[in-house]
């Protein structure tokens, strides 16, 4: 940007602030984009002032470098969060970035006012103000998708602990109900849990149910016989429990070999078997307060 | 044998294998197969889809659904331009892997599917044609 093109967008914007201020705004609260559900319009008249604050600041010091040169750091810190907290909020990337480009109209008009008499010096300098709100609108979606991506990272890490629940069933008895896609990073934090909780409670036996799992492939089938050795040499027995009649036909097809493992098609067949191996059974109450009436 | 309709996906991470997945197995319920049917074809898709990634590094699956007079049936096509494999064969037979796993994912999708063909050269990479019929 070239220092005497700059000068005079420099000094329009300096003279006009607040007139260029209001006309902005009043684009922005009549825009078809505009979400008057999620923002206030003082936090926005707020922002709009703040942000054009800074634009005529950056302006003025000449530097042409807004993506990284010093004069606009404070700028692009402010669109940061600016973006940040309307992903927070619900706001989509047009309706986001459009705070940067709405200010376009406003500035073209009041050099429009300005400039009217001399068209070859207005385009040049609308080009000007254009390249500099375009580098700034782009940067605002840069920046609202890497929020986003910050949002997805922080509920991958969520769900990966939420979906990995061992429960107690009984005393020595542990479940673990498998739910979803078992990809390798979250199979690692189950097999960790698990073997952890046998640790804690001395469990000898645990029933992995794979109820919730929709695909069983082998990478799948591998990684619950690893968890079945793994939990065997800590002294607790497995059972494979949750397989559906589909899910038995494809491991038979598929050729993986469950010989040595206790599988169950529902998880209270399992819990059957899991008691009867510690020496306990279920029993109707009325059938026993009969039989030991008599 | 004609195609009506179908989709084409990338395959570069294990996250797009579950993409993968989720497609096909759209496209087997759409297609009307039974939901033993529908289990084994989003399996094969699932061990191919992830040799993809592991062995070549990434490539694409084209889906399409197609008839055959009456009948109708999915086609899986995956498509790699990674090391190809040198002996088709031998990559076919269970238990051989030249990853860590269980060597079952190639033999094991063809059991599951109704037709397998293997193109691959060395090189240049391999081409997986899966067909299940309804």
């Amino acid at each position: 940007m070239p220092k005497p093109a700059s000068s005079k967008l420099s000094e329009v914007l300096l003279r006009y602030e607040s007139d260029i201020l209001a006309t902005w705004m009043q684009l922005q609260l009549s825009a078809v984009k505009h979400r008057g559900d999620l923002i206030k319009n003082s936090d926005l008249r707020e922002q709009s002032a703040r942000f054009l604050e800074l634009v005529r600041e950056g302006v003025q010091t000449g530097d042409p470098n807004v993506q990284s040169g010093a004069a606009w750091a404070a700028t692009r810190e402010m669109l940061e969060s600016l973006s940040r907290s309307r992903a927070k909020l619900g706001f989509t990337p047009a309706e986001t970035a459009s705070f940067v480009y709405s200010l376009k109209a406003a500035i073209f008009e009041r050099l429009r006012e300005e400039m009217g008499s001399n068209p070859q010096a207005l385009v040049t300098e609308i080009i000007t103000a254009s390249e500099l709100l375009d580098v700034l609108g782009l940067l605002t979606m840069e920046m609202y998708q890497k929020g986003r991506e910050g949002v997805i990272a922080r509920q991958q890490q969520e769900l990966m602990e939420l979906s990995t629940p061992v429960v107690m069933l009984w005393d020595g008895v542990l479940a673990l109900p498998l739910i979803g896609t078992l990809d390798s990073g979250r199979t690692q934090v189950v097999m960790e849990n698990l073997l952890q909780r046998i640790v804690e409670t001395g469990a000898s036996i645990a029933i992995l149910d794979i109820t919730g799992v929709p695909t069983v492939d082998t990478l799948v089938a591998q990684h619950l016989l690893k968890a079945v050795s793994a939990a065997r040499l800590m002294g607790a027995d497995c059972i494979i429990s949750g397989i559906r009649p589909q899910i038995a036909q494809t491991i038979v097809h598929l050729g993986v070999d469950l010989g040595n493992v206790t599988t169950k098609a529902t998880l209270a067949e399992a819990f059957r078997v899991a008691l009867n191996r510690t020496s306990r059974r279920i029993v109707d109450a009325d059938f026993q307060a009969s039989t030991t009436g008599a | 044998m004609t195609a009506s309709q179908g989709e084409q996906l990338p395959i570069r991470t294990s996250e797009e294998v579950v993409v993968v997945r989720q497609a096909v197995r759209k496209w087997a319920v759409a297609a009307g197969f039974s939901i033993i049917d529908q289990t084994k074809v989003v399996t094969a898709a699932s061990e191919l889809a992830r040799n993809t990634v592991v062995h070549a590094g990434g490539g694409t699956v084209l889906i399409e659904q197609i008839t055959s007079g009456e009948r109708r049936g999915l086609r899986l096509t995956f498509e790699d331009s990674g090391p190809g494999i040198p002996d088709i064969e031998l990559a076919l037979k269970d238990g051989y892997t030249t990853g860590n796993g269980l060597g079952l994912g190639l033999s094991g999708s063809k059991r599951l599917m109704n037709e397998f063909v293997i193109t691959s050269t060395v090189g240049h990479g391999t081409k997986v044609v899966a067909t299940k019929w309804k």
